[in-house]
């Protein structure tokens, strides 16, 4: 094993290009070096001017997702020994607009995630001195492997569907309602039913499958939007059948 | 920031010029996945050949033996049997592509608990089986 590698990042300085250069820089190659700690060498010793955005290093944030070797990976769980002698080539999550080098424009993913309502809603909230909302281990199993997201957008990233239709909620939104759908405390399922029944929510998905392989904490979002689009289809054709009763979204089983 | 000392340096207000790349006609190729993706949506079309195919061996059924020799002669043609060839291996690499998907859609309960997933998939193979069979007993078992 080589002792340095080489990194070829992708610079964008919107003031200085109008399409973004591969710029090379050698790094040691520590066997317990991640790519981040190959750009934070950059950072510090060789280039300051590189920018990118990481917080943790654990794979807890979901800041640090790039395109490495034409990979969208979690530049923190990335070792640089995977990659042999090199070169690595390291450019920004794809499907995104880029702001700078690395960093690009979140704010499409903001506002979606935030549009299907990720959190707990109630009908009626009882008063605090009646307690939690209880609730079993096997009802927390419904949902928990949902629950693990970290919107690091590395399945916006892998998925052909958002590069080619940016309208579309895409896939961490979707699953992450149906955390919300799936726990037995929340009551919100018809509010998010509008949003994610539409042909820009779970109808866009043509189940290509990839946002599951990149995803780093083992979410399902494939499966997720699968198994809604099976709970949609069956709340029409009950609305359809019986239209007297109200209720739309079910359980989001 | 009226009350900025007068020392402190001069910022230019950010005026970001967003990098937009478009997605390649051929994004189809540039992964293994993508590609398996695209074979599997186009074996649509040989599903619904097949529909067709089936429909006009209907037809010609019900038309009286001339038309139903004529369809023969037609679907020996070597054209056809390349077509039918390929839309075959299309059909059993859609079925089961798609019979392998199902447990990600399906989630099924039994007596309160979840049934794996392996069983979901053999299922419908089994239930693909025994079609088969069936439709070969038709054919030739009688």
């Amino acid at each position: 094993m080589a002792d340095r590698i080489t990194l070829q990042v992708a610079r964008y300085r919107p003031e200085e290009e109008s399409a973004p250069v591969m710029q090379e820089y050698e790094v040691p190659c520590h066997k317990e070096w991640v790519v981040l700690d190959g750009l934070n060498y950059i950072k510090d010793h060789l280039d300051g001017t590189l920018s990118y955005r990481w917080s943790c290093r654990m794979g807890i944030c979901g800041s640090c997702g790039m395109t490495v070797n034409g990979q969208p990976k979690l530049t923190c769980a990335t070792a640089l020994t995977d990659y042999g002698d090199g070169p690595i080539t390291v450019e920004p999550l794809r499907n995104f607009p880029v702001v700078r080098d690395l960093v690009v424009e979140i704010g499409d993913f903001m506002r979606k995630l935030t549009g299907v309502k990720p959190w707990i809603m109630r009908e009626h909230e009882k008063p605090l001195s009646e307690g939690e909302y209880l609730q079993t281990p096997e009802q927390m199993d419904e949902y928990k492997q949902f629950s693990m997201c970290i919107n690091c957008m590395l399945c916006y990233s892998a998925c052909p569907i958002y590069g080619l239709d940016p309208g579309f909620i895409g896939p961490a939104a979707i699953a992450l309602a149906q955390r919300y759908n799936l726990d037995s405390r929340d009551q919100g399922a018809d509010e998010r039913f509008d949003m994610l029944s539409e042909h820009e929510g779970i109808w866009g998905c043509t189940f290509v499958g990839e946002c599951t392989e990149v995803c780093p904490k083992g979410v399902d979002p494939a499966g997720a939007i699968q198994r809604y689009k099976l709970t949609a289809a069956m709340e029409t054709v009950k609305s359809f059948l019986m239209p007297w009763k109200g209720g739309r979204g079910g359980s989001g089983a | 920031m009226s009350d900025r000392p007068a020392s402190s340096p001069r910022y230019a207000t950010h005026h970001p010029r967003w990098l937009r790349t478009r997605v390649s006609t051929w994004w189809w190729l540039q992964r293994r996945a993508y590609f398996k993706f695209i074979l599997r949506e186009l074996s649509s079309v040989c599903a619904a050949w097949f529909v067709i195919y089936l429909l006009l061996l209907v037809r010609a059924v019900s038309r009286g033996e001339a038309a139903w020799r004529g369809f023969l002669d037609w679907a020996a043609a070597p054209l056809v049997v390349v077509v039918n060839v390929v839309s075959l291996f299309f059909l059993i690499f859609h079925a089961i592509t798609w019979f392998n998907l199902a447990p990600r859609a399906m989630v099924v309960k039994l007596g309160g608990k979840k049934v794996p997933g392996v069983l979901i998939a053999a299922s419908n193979y089994a239930a693909w089986a025994v079609a088969t069979a069936l439709v070969a007993w038709l054919l030739v078992g009688r």
